[in-house]
């Protein structure tokens, strides 16, 4: 296991590394921030001063190496817009994505995976067919369209919720938590089924075909022939073995929920990172895009592991070291 | 995800929204929360100079003279202030006025600020020290009067100070505080840094509002200062929130999360004021559409003509361009009535403007006709450079400008892209026809005209945005007279004179005046400013 471990994180700088690189080379493609940054009317002296102290003037390969070196210590630049380490900003940012992306993957493991067994057990009746169809809706209407009917509905109309931002937070250990306050819900909770519906929709078919699945295997008619009561077969039987892919894929959507939840961070004004990371690309905010990536590649990496260790968890079959090497 | 997807569900949302929300404005003297458009990058007041920024900071941090809605200068922390000579300034300091924590406001603190300026290092664009750059001296007179002394004549001076607020000076350690820059003035203590404003604990101004709280993408508090000086604010607490998708910040006014937002889509205009409810206001600003020519290359990298030449450098030709554009159509159709078609390139009435300049007009067959004259009588291929997320619907105004210049035999494409690709590559000059958009903070002509239209001169700072290569010696003698004129009658004769040249040769062409537009809870009034600024002194409840 620490092995394994020791061997994952290994892989992971190196895919660090390569990250780095295509980002850094890609955002200098980009354009010039200098232009975005500095008006017109300043003298050309201060533009070069600027230049200078931004480290705009060095051909960009010793850009790279410095930026490269002052990571390996710790530094990863700070913002040209903002002023402060741009990791100083991302991290200001993540209570507020990882309390939304937190309820949203819990509202897709409650709602999802019993309803795709509901939907996998009886198929073929009225139920299950109603639970699979309507599912279809819940990937194939665009997310910011599901937000803005949200919005309508339940702030507009009804008046019963806030539209936009976050709501109040308490602060816990020095992180601003909104989801400790009940008017901090009551900003959470569209934006949060809002991000969970997709997934709730993915996870139920996902939960749902390895049902229909998994029942037609030789040991669960076995166990059903021994007289094993249906409750159990369920639990026992079918539940734990199709658990692996759908482990899998909230895992995956965990990350990518942290990292890209950018359309409903826009239309419910949701102070999070993937809003930085737009803002920062339109303002050509090189350190804070590099720095954004490098994180979210981080966060990617260290999720895998967890889900690999999940697997050999669930299967007692998975073994994470490869024996007899 | 595409911008346009988001505005056509704000109008979905803004159409059913018609039987919407128990409005109510908020009573005097509770919060009025606000929806910003785009979110200050930080509380220190000499950071960046920024509309977003100088707005929210005007809030706390005042300065020596101010403007008005329609940008004429009135007194703010100087209660008078007049040319001695050609370059010596006396300003009368305000008698009475506090900084938040009650210390009186003094010479003192207005070299300190001077001083602090030139040294924050980490402020970015170089707006606030190109001012101080040019003093001579500072010096502190008969209790209050300011005596600045420019190195060169300096007529606009007081319309440059409009932007730096005032610090107070206790917030470093500092001995006898003299404006010797060299000797960094006096301060013996660290300066203080951006990070010590955006946490609050420099942000000690004499203005109505101070600043309780400032999150990072999720908004700012500010409370009334009961001991300011001024006409007291109509509300006890500010909430300002960034909502930079304009069809979320409708929504949040409609569901009643906002009292007032700012930049609400133009085509949104017509179903708000159909909502009862709600309420608009719409202000022209100082902010100028137009299109740059290169008029300094031949052949020239978009536009191409039969005889390899570039038809761009003929003035008959800039001439017919212009005629061939419908700006009333424009305003009126394109910009959904939130802009003023353009004679010159500032609104009219404002200082050095022209009182009568003659009109723009729409004349495809005279373009035609000048077309002819200028040897193109088949046209010539064109390409319009655009933003197409930086200035009001600048894309859609791109496609029309490119459909009137076909009418008249020009061939014309339109290459629209977003600003941080657009802006860095016309610095590099890679246009024939761009479009550019530009604010004149200072309030009268001369700023056009130094940046877009002088010759470019490095050490002078003129033409820094001449981009286009335009050179013309009469108009830079006439003009580089108006920059060291103190005296205000001759000064606008001479910008006037400026700009009549500038017209007649036309290295840009002026399409509109931008309009900004707020949106509010019916209850609320807002008087719209000129300089685009949201600032909550300028909500009050309606009588």
């Amino acid at each position: 296991m620490a092995l394994f471990i020791l061997r994952r994180l290994i892989q992971s700088l190196f895919v660090l590394l390569a990250v780095s690189v295509v980002v850094f080379f890609a955002v200098y493609a980009v354009g010039d921030p200098i232009e975005l940054l500095v008006s017109p009317e300043a003298s050309q002296a201060a533009r070069e001063a600027m230049i200078a102290r931004l480290g705009l003037d060095l051909p960009v390969w010793q850009q790279y190496t410095g930026f490269l070196w002052r990571a390996l210590h710790g530094d990863l630049g700070t913002s040209f817009v903002h002023g402060i380490p741009a990791v100083e900003l991302i991290v200001q940012r993540i209570p507020a994505t990882f309390e939304l992306v937190f309820v949203a993957i819990m509202l897709t493991c409650v709602i999802g995976i019993p309803l795709g067994l509901v939907a996998g057990l009886y198929r073929d009746d009225y139920l299950g067919r109603g639970i699979m169809s309507t599912s279809v809706l819940g990937f194939s209407l665009p997310n910011f369209w599901q937000g803005m009917m949200l919005i309508l509905l339940f702030a507009v109309w009804l008046g019963w919720l806030p539209a936009t931002g976050r709501g109040d937070t308490v602060t816990v250990l020095g992180v601003r938590l909104s989801i400790l306050t009940a008017n901090g819900w009551s900003h959470l909770i569209m934006p949060a089924i809002n991000l969970a519906l997709a997934n709730i929709a993915l996870v139920l078919r996902l939960t749902a075909s390895g049902v229909v699945e998994a029942r037609s295997q030789d040991y669960v008619k076995f166990a059903r022939a021994k007289g094993v009561k249906p409750g159990r077969i369920v639990r026992r039987h079918i539940l734990r073995n199709i658990l692996i892919p759908v482990v899998t894929v909230i895992g995956m959507e965990f990350g990518s929920l942290i990292a890209y939840s950018t359309i409903t961070e826009t239309v419910f004004a949701w102070p999070g990172m993937g809003k930085l990371l737009i803002d920062s690309v339109y303002q050509l905010d090189r350190p804070v895009v590099v720095a954004y990536v490098m994180l979210v590649t981080l966060i990617f990496v260290v999720i895998n592991l967890v889900v690999d260790i999940l697997y050999a968890a669930l299967d007692p079959r998975v073994q994470l070291v490869t024996p007899a090497q | 995800m595409s911008a346009k997807v988001y505005l056509r569900s704000a109008l979905l949302a803004c159409t059913l929204a018609a039987s919407a929300a128990q409005a109510q404005a908020p009573a005097a003297g509770s919060t009025l929360k606000i929806g910003l458009s785009s979110e200050p990058t930080s509380m220190d007041p000499h950071y960046h100079q920024a509309t977003p920024n100088d707005a929210m900071t005007s809030h706390m941090f005042e300065t020596l003279v101010g403007q008005n809605a329609k940008m004429d200068l009135i007194p703010r922390l100087a209660t008078a202030w007049k040319a001695v000579d050609d370059t010596t300034w006396e300003f009368t300091l305000r008698d009475g006025a506090k900084f938040s924590n009650g210390q009186p406001f003094t010479a003192q603190d207005v070299i300190f600020t001077f001083c602090r300026v030139m040294n924050n290092e980490q402020s970015i664009g170089g707006s606030y020290p190109a001012i101080v750059q040019k003093f001579a001296n500072v010096e502190a007179r008969d209790g209050n009067k300011l005596i600045i002394k420019t190195l060169k004549p300096y007529p606009l001076l007081p319309n440059d100070l409009t932007r730096t607020g005032m610090l107070w000076s206790g917030i470093v350690e500092h001995g006898p505080i003299t404006f010797d820059l060299k000797n960094k003035c006096g301060v013996t203590g660290p300066w203080p840094t951006v990070a010590d404003f955006n946490n609050g604990r420099d942000v000690i101004g004499t203005g109505p509002y101070t600043l309780k709280s400032y999150v990072k993408g999720t908004g700012i508090e500010l409370t009334r200062n009961d001991a300011y000086w001024g006409d007291k604010p109509a509300w006890q607490a500010v909430k300002l929130i960034p909502v930079p998708a304009a069809g979320p910040r409708l929504t949040g006014l409609l569901a009643g999360d906002f009292d007032l937002i700012e930049n609400p889509a133009a085509r949104d205009v017509k179903r708000i004021s159909e909502t009862p409810g709600f309420g608009h206001v719409i202000t022209p600003s100082v902010r100028v559409v137009y299109f740059q020519f290169d008029v300094a290359r031949s052949p020239s990298p978009t536009v191409k003509a039969a005889d390899g030449k570039n038809p761009l450098q003929d003035v008959r030709v800039r001439r017919a361009i212009s005629m061939a554009i419908d700006r009333k159509t424009i305003a009126a159709r394109i910009m959904d009535g939130a802009a003023t078609p353009a004679n010159q390139f500032l609104p009219d009435g404002m200082f050095g403007t022209l009182p009568h300049p003659p009109e723009l007009k729409y004349d495809p067959e005279g373009a035609k006709q000048l077309l002819a004259e200028a040897g193109y009588p088949n046209g010539f291929e064109l390409a319009i450079s655009s933003t197409n997320d930086r200035y009001i619907n600048d894309a859609q105004i791109s496609q029309a400008v490119a459909q009137y210049l076909s009418r008249v035999g020009i061939k014309t494409t339109v290459d629209a892209m977003t600003r941080s690709v657009y802006f860095p590559k016309r610095a590099k000059r890679e246009f024939s026809f761009a479009m550019g958009g530009w604010s004149s903070e200072t309030g009268e002509a001369s700023s056009f005209l130094q940046y877009w239209v002088s010759r470019f001169d490095k050490e002078h700072g003129l033409g820094t945005s001449n981009y286009g290569g335009y050179d013309n010696p009469e108009f830079d003698a006439v003009f580089k007279r108006a920059l060291v004129t103190v005296d205000p009658a001759e000064r606008e004769k001479l910008l006037q004179q400026s700009l009549t040249l500038a017209l007649a040769d036309l290295p840009s062409i002026p399409l509109h005046f931008e309009s900004s537009i707020w949106a509010f809870k019916k209850g609320l009034v807002y008087e719209g400013r000129a300089d685009q600024y949201t600032l909550a002194m300028s909500a009050k409840p309606a009588k």
